[in-house]
């Protein structure tokens, strides 16, 4: 069964016809090239193919391109605004919050729903909100670092994002 | 992995969505997915179409009806963590909602989807039945409201027609409960409760208390209640009380936790939340 769908994706609106089955994540990668979401591991676990859905973060590979039609989307390559790293970027890179870079996309937009709810979280706080997503190298110390450089900077400019 | 083919429908009210169950015999609802889309993309189960029910607009918030809060059965766990109704009066429910999944998960996962899932390790379904709350459903004869000890009746197995859709969660005489809390030991990898229990001590001095994850359904311990109720909650009490959670349970045993464990942990957990309503 096809479904025309319109969906805002990083502000651009987009209609498309899917297929009832296809997921999200298929989506916006495959229909929409947009790579920066990844598919870990395919079974709501990683967190690698985190958008922010509505404003909030979700993991689209279990979601149906169906469901997103009307919804607004943010996805990873929405972040930078004219090639100035958002923040949350900048503190991934300055902190050392990524090696490989596999489970950075989801990991940053998990961050970008934290602080939208919580700007100045303890380590504690920003340990629980990314219990979704999992990282296999840079070890989650310096994930922590990256969010607290992002909560830090984000405060002192307020309406930055 | 992609599901198998289905149909996809978005009814827009509870009577359209009831036909499409009826016309299509195969069918499911379709709350937020993260129990039911998980099974399907590894074809362990096959519906013919999804009925999506989420955008129901009767079916979400959280409101008040007396002494009743009544959670609509398409609110989502941060939609209940944000409700100002249940951070005042019923804060046992945002304990046990920030111990589901994880953030992306409380962002889509329902406390209907939840209830009907009747997932034996699910969180919901315990601190519900504990709280006495009662699920309210509509089916092509009408609605119903049943007890959550009626409704969780086996494990993946509410007790709810094929056609019949779950629209609330009440939860009754609000002003009666002195303490309530839900604790959980969580399997650190899937964050699923081993063991889960949710506890309500009552102004008039009854203890409620319920299992899940160790059994195959959530479940009152009834034998704790009866030993602890009506007496105060010193430490000789709260002992021997929880020595009685294992009484008349079968408990579940898998690769993560044996049954002997689980029943050993259940004893531990009701103590620990025994303690916490004093
Ligand atoms: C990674 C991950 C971790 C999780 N961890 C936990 C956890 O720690 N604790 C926990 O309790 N849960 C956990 N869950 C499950 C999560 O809470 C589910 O979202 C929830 O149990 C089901 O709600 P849903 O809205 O997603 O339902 P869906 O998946 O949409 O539906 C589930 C079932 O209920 C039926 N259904 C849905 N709504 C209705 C209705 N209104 N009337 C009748 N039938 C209906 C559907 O047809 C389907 O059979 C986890 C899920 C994931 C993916
Ligand atoms: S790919 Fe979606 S959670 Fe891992
Ligand atoms: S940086 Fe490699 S998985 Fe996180």
């Amino acid at each position: 069964m096809k479904h025309e769908i319109t969906v805002t994706v990083n502000g651009t609106k987009h209609t498309s016809e899917v297929d009832s089955r296809m997921l999200l994540v298929h989506y916006i990668r495959d229909v929409l090239n947009l790579t920066g979401t990844h598919v870990g591991c395919d079974t709501s676990q990683c967190g690698a193919c985190t958008i922010l859905f509505n404003g909030k973060a979700v993991k689209c590979c279990t979601m149906l391109a169906a469901q997103a039609d009307g919804a607004e989307i943010m996805t990873i390559e929405g972040l930078a605004k004219n090639g100035d790293l958002h923040p949350i970027q900048e503190g991934f890179w300055e902190e050392h919050g990524l090696q490989c870079g596999f489970c950075t996309p989801g990991m940053i937009m998990a961050s970008y729903d934290l602080l939208q709810r919580i700007p100045n979280p303890d380590e504690q706080q920003i340990r629980h909100n990314l219990e979704g997503n999992l990282c296999r190298c840079t070890g989650y110390q310096n994930i922590v670092k990256s969010v607290q450089f992002a909560s830090k900077k984000m405060s002192g400019a307020p309406g930055d994002d | 992995m992609y599901p198998a083919e289905f149909d996809y429908h978005r009814p827009e009210s509870v009577s359209d969505a009831i036909k499409l169950l009826q016309e299509n015999p195969e069918a499911k609802l379709l709350a937020g997915g993260h129990s039911l889309l998980p099974v399907m993309k590894l074809r362990l189960a096959q519906p013919s179409a999804l009925v999506d029910i989420s955008r129901i607009s009767d079916l979400k918030g959280v409101r008040e009806d007396g002494d009743t809060i009544v959670i609509g059965a398409m609110t989502t766990y941060s939609e209940l963590m944000g409700s100002d109704v249940i951070k005042q009066k019923l804060p046992c429910l945002i304990d046990a909602a920030d111990n589901v999944g994880d953030v992306q998960v409380r962002n889509m996962g329902t406390i209907g989807g939840a209830c009907a899932h009747c997932d034996p390790a699910s969180d919901f379904p315990a601190i519900l039945l504990a709280l006495e709350s009662e699920i309210k459903s509509v089916g092509p004869n009408g609605e119903r409201t049943q007890s959550s000890s009626e409704f969780f009746m086996d494990m993946f197995t509410p007790k709810l027609e094929p056609d019949e859709v779950v629209t609330e969660i009440r939860i009754p005489n609000v002003s009666n409960i002195a303490k309530a809390t839900y604790i959980k030991f969580a399997h650190p990898a899937s964050g699923y409760a081993i063991v889960g229990i949710g506890a309500v001590r009552t102004n008039d001095g009854n203890v409620q208390l319920s299992v899940t994850g160790s059994v195959p359904i959530a479940a009152r311990l009834s034998a704790v209640e009866s030993e602890i109720s009506g007496k105060d909650l010193s430490d000789d009490n709260i002992k021997a009380a929880a020595e009685k959670a294992t009484e008349g349970l079968d408990f579940v045993g898998d690769i993560h936790a044996s049954d002997e464990y689980r029943a050993h942990l259940t004893k531990v957990y009701a103590r620990r939340a025994l303690e916490s309503l004093k």
